[in-house]
């Protein structure tokens, strides 16, 4: 009931993923400056737009929250968070060995790119701390979807004061005029943007389906070893209705 | 900096996109731990349900 629209989402991940990957390695020359070693900007720079993007839109939803008061949106914030973090994780591994690869150093701390990066990672850590030290669930949700909303702000703020900045050696991938990316090359990079952000929207799905359906067994179990009688079967036509609305109040845990 | 030759660079990239690989992979163990879980929760509740069924 939760996982609608779960299985097309998966397939078109799948060969989204898997386009992308021929495109990578079959379609899109090697870079005439960097070589062999640009191919790693196929799933680092998609991954990091995606992870950023996933920031914002959880501040979306957490405003969405605070103006319902819905805790379904909390639970839609938190797990934009979750994902983005991960994906956040895979951004500074991969551009590490990027980075080593080009420059010959694992990290370079006065490159503007990669330490607003770490920032936001870092900002968006203690996100966890702060909603799991809260035990009442409409203050964690309300302090958590708060804490969603600066930091989504800051994201905007900190990518625009990165590009301002004059002295950076960080490659452009994405700028007004398109890049220096020929057609081959950019339209393998929207390929994998495309197939990145289809991989990030099924697994905050997937996260989301499995923590209501755990939400809700909670729910019945309590239900069912309290001793009270769960509330009479619903119309033929939506059996699920009284259920899924208050799985959708069900706190994140 | 001169581009790396293809046997040096391949490593590299390998190597970036196994983080990636394994990320989903990683990913889709725990998703799947936690289905199975759902699905043995559901089966002791369906017993306990039986259970409490008056005969």
């Amino acid at each position: 009931m939760y996982a609608k629209g779960l299985r097309p989402l998966s397939i078109a991940t799948v060969v989204a993923l898997a386009a992308a990957l021929a495109m990578v390695f079959f379609y899109a020359p090697n870079d005439a400056d960097q070589g062999f070693i640009q191919k790693i900007f196929y799933i680092h720079v998609p991954m990091a737009i995606v992870a950023l993007g996933g920031f914002v839109a959880a501040a979306i939803m957490a405003i969405k929250h605070l103006r319902t008061g819905d805790r379904s949106w909390d639970l839609r914030s938190y797990v934009a968070i979750h994902m983005s973090i991960i994906f956040g994780l895979a951004v500074l591994i991969t551009g590490s060995i990027w980075a080593r690869a080009s420059w010959g150093h694992w990290w370079v701390w006065d490159e503007p790119v990669l330490v607003s990066f770490l920032i936001v990672f870092l900002l968006y850590c203690v996100y966890y701390p702060l909603r799991f030290s809260i035990e009442d669930p409409d203050r964690q949700a309300r302090y958590s979807s708060v804490f969603a909303i600066a930091a989504g702000a800051f994201v905007p703020l900190n990518f625009a004061a990165v590009r301002l900045a004059e002295a950076y050696t960080h490659p452009r991938v994405l700028s007004q005029t398109g890049g220096d990316l020929p057609g081959d090359m950019r339209l393998t990079f929207f390929v994998s943007i495309l197939a990145i952000a289809l991989l990030y929207v099924t697994m905050w799905k997937l996260e989301l389906t499995s923590k209501r359906a755990s939400a809700q067994l909670g729910r019945l179990r309590r239900r069912l070893e309290d001793g009270i009688e769960p509330p009479p079967a619903q119309p033929a036509g939506d059996p699920t209705a009284v259920g899924a609305r208050s799985a959708s109040a069900e706190p994140a845990s | 900096m001169p581009a790396l030759p293809l046997d040096e660079a391949g490593k590299y990239v390998a190597g970036a996109y196994i983080v990636f690989v394994v990320l989903i992979v990683v990913y889709v163990a725990i998703i799947s731990a936690k289905i199975a879980r759902i699905g043995r929760e559901l089966e002791e509740l369906n017993d306990l349900a039986d259970r409490r069924r008056p005969s």
